[in-house]
């Protein structure tokens, strides 16, 4: 799985209520929950954000709530990867959970700047950063996880392998 | 921290005791355990897109053990909308149909707080639920913790869910409360000594507070979450020990390996508020300067309950909120409101000015009854001033004590409850 997009930068400590606010969770359409996105801290991100881009941020990603909304949204709105320093817990679980792939790699973090385009390998953990050549080493996905975000998360993954137990 | 320099034959701490006794067998930090789910707690605000989970897309209509599972309506309750209204009429459905008779409608009162009370979640269970304050049963030393629709729907499909076992923190509490200071005092220190991250996927268990109350120890299990933490424990000891049946195994044990021990002196801390727009901007109440506030907020699972409530009535006795305050006091459950009436507690709250609401979440998350506007400032005894969080993105949110909360009543502005 190769996914190459350009990069929203934001700082650390991204939470959920900035992530998805709470006034909007009477809703899981997702087109609704794109439209808020990041609403109250980046008025730009709904409306400019494009399928395949990758948001970078710092550490503890997604704190907060444990609301599935939050990594929903940012699905939904077409973002293919966040790349952080770390991710709060539930989130981190949450994100996998509905096949959002999410890297962990504070030095490829650092090295990057709104706007620059990564290109991410998530079976090889790599992240290039296509503005300077650099290339930054995450933790690879095993084998199953893949399968997993390929599947759409971790229901209808669960879902096909109950089915393929017949 | 290396853990498998850990021996095995070495003591545990209180999150390896309960999840070797829930997996049948002795583990450490660091491992991976399937266990069953002793309590599961689904709310108003997941439980529909948890109940499409399971039908929808696992094709699951028939839950594992509706005897296991608690649902709760607190988040937005009574509803304030139709669109609401007609998800909670589903869950009501889904509810009955599915046979849960832990079931517990509107003005109940917060899904944490009733469980507790309903002794739906007992010492050394594993409790999860749809809510990232689920870290409050380590208040009765259950392994609690919160996760989100997916993992909910496989836990009521199969009656498990797979964790890590999480390193430990130790917070070795000394030395008693100093005049109007009180247990949001020592969560909120620990917000601003370990950050928002200080705890991620870590345990915290909070030693020296044998003499706290429940009320109290339920303060510094549920704010854990806040420092990112998986669950705060509290070894069940004085009130807990005797209110509960808590197992011989379930006992603080000398070997106990801790990542780190943090030490808070009670002798010197004073009252703590948190700046917006994060929980670890932390300030001490007497250095925050002039800070005028619309709204006092006095509830929640984290200070909403009866301790709480006669903190705030002892303090407002015979006296009216200042010009251009609101109070708005919401109860955490419906016997504390029920409590509180009768005891005497509510007259005074409401001689003082005070506004009361249905028992449950209230504006916490920013979905009813009191979500505040536009460059309002609100000072609340809840657990989380992220921008946006009770209402409009530029209103501003401090957190603090019941004692902070009183003194801000009476004053207009944020005030040390020392000075009192």
């Amino acid at each position: 799985m190769n996914i190459l997009g350009r990069v929203w930068k934001y700082g650390d400590n991204v939470d959920t209520d900035a992530i998805i606010p709470a006034r909007y969770l009477n809703t899981t359409i997702e087109s609704e929950l794109a439209s808020h996105c990041m609403e109250d801290i980046d008025a730009a991100f709904a409306k400019g954000v494009r399928p395949g881009e990758i948001i970078v941020a710092g550490a503890n990603f997604g704190c907060g709530s444990s609301r599935e909304h939050a990594p929903l949204a940012i699905k939904a709105s077409g973002i293919a990867c966040v790349v952080a320093k770390s991710f709060a817990r539930i989130f981190y679980r949450n994100a996998l959970n509905i096949g959002l792939p999410i890297l962990e790699c504070a030095p490829a973090v650092e090295a990057t700047e709104a706007s620059q385009t990564l290109e991410v390998n998530l079976a090889q953990g790599t992240i290039r950063n296509t503005s300077t050549g650099k290339v930054y080493q995450a933790t690879p996905f095993p084998p199953f996880m893949l399968e997993l975000i390929a599947a759409g998360g971790l229901v209808p993954y669960t879902k096909h392998k109950l089915a393929e137990k017949g | 921290m290396d853990t498998s320099m850990h021996h095995p034959s070495a003591g545990q701490t209180l999150s390896e005791l309960i999840l070797s006794h829930a997996a049948g067998q002795q583990v450490h930090a660091g491992d991976l355990v399937i266990v069953p789910v002793d309590r599961c707690m689904t709310h108003d605000s997941l439980t529909p897109e948890i109940i499409d989970a399971l039908e929808k897309n696992l094709g699951v209509n028939r839950i594992y053990d509706p005897e296991r599972v608690a649902v709760v309506m607190d988040h937005v309750a009574p509803a304030a909308s139709v669109q609401t209204a007609n998800a909670q009429v589903r869950t009501r459905r889904w509810v009955a149909q599915q046979g849960i008779r832990h079931f517990y409608d509107v003005g109940a009162g917060v899904c944490h707080q009733v469980l507790i009370e309903e002794r739906l979640v007992l010492p050394g269970q594993v409790a999860i639920g749809s809510d990232s304050h689920a870290t409050s049963y380590g208040a009765i030393g259950a392994f609690g913790t919160g996760m989100g629709t997916g993992d909910l729907a496989l836990i009521l499909a199969s009656g498990r869910t797979w964790l890590r076992v999480p390193e430990t923190i130790r917070v070795q509490v000394v030395g008693r409360f100093r005049k109007n200071v009180s247990p949001k005092d020592i969560s909120l220190y620990l917000c601003g000594m370990l950050g928002l991250d200080g705890a991620t996927y870590q345990a915290v268990e909070f030693h020296g507070v044998d003499w706290l109350s429940l009320d109290g120890r339920e303060v510094l299990a549920g704010m854990s979450t806040e420092i990112g933490a998986k669950v705060g424990i509290v070894p069940p000891s004085g009130e807990i020990a005797s209110r509960y049946n808590v197992p011989e195994w379930l006992r603080v044990q000398p070997g106990a390996h801790y990542v780190r021990t943090i030490e808070v002196d009670l002798n010197t801390l004073g009252s703590q508020v948190a700046v917006p727009p994060e929980v670890d901007h932390i300030a001490p109440a007497s250095e925050l300067g002039d800070v005028k506030v619309d709204q006092v907020f006095v509830g929640t699972c984290t200070n909403g309950r009866l301790e709480d409530l006669h903190i705030l009535a002892e303090l407002l006795k015979g006296h009216k909120l200042a010009a251009g305050v609101r109070l708005l006091v919401i109860p955490a459950s419906h016997r504390i409101l029920q409590a509180a009436a009768e005891d005497g507690t509510l007259s005074i709250l409401l001689a003082a000015g005070a506004t009361l609401g249905t028992p449950g979440c209230g504006p916490c998350i920013g979905r009813h009854m009191g979500v505040i506007g536009a460059d309002e400032v609100c000072l609340s005894t809840a657990n989380r001033n992220f921008r946006g969080r009770m209402g409009d993105p530029n209103a501003r949110i401090y957190l603090a004590s019941p004692e902070v909360a009183a003194a801000t009543a009476l004053r207009g502005s944020i005030s040390d409850p020392a000075n009192l």
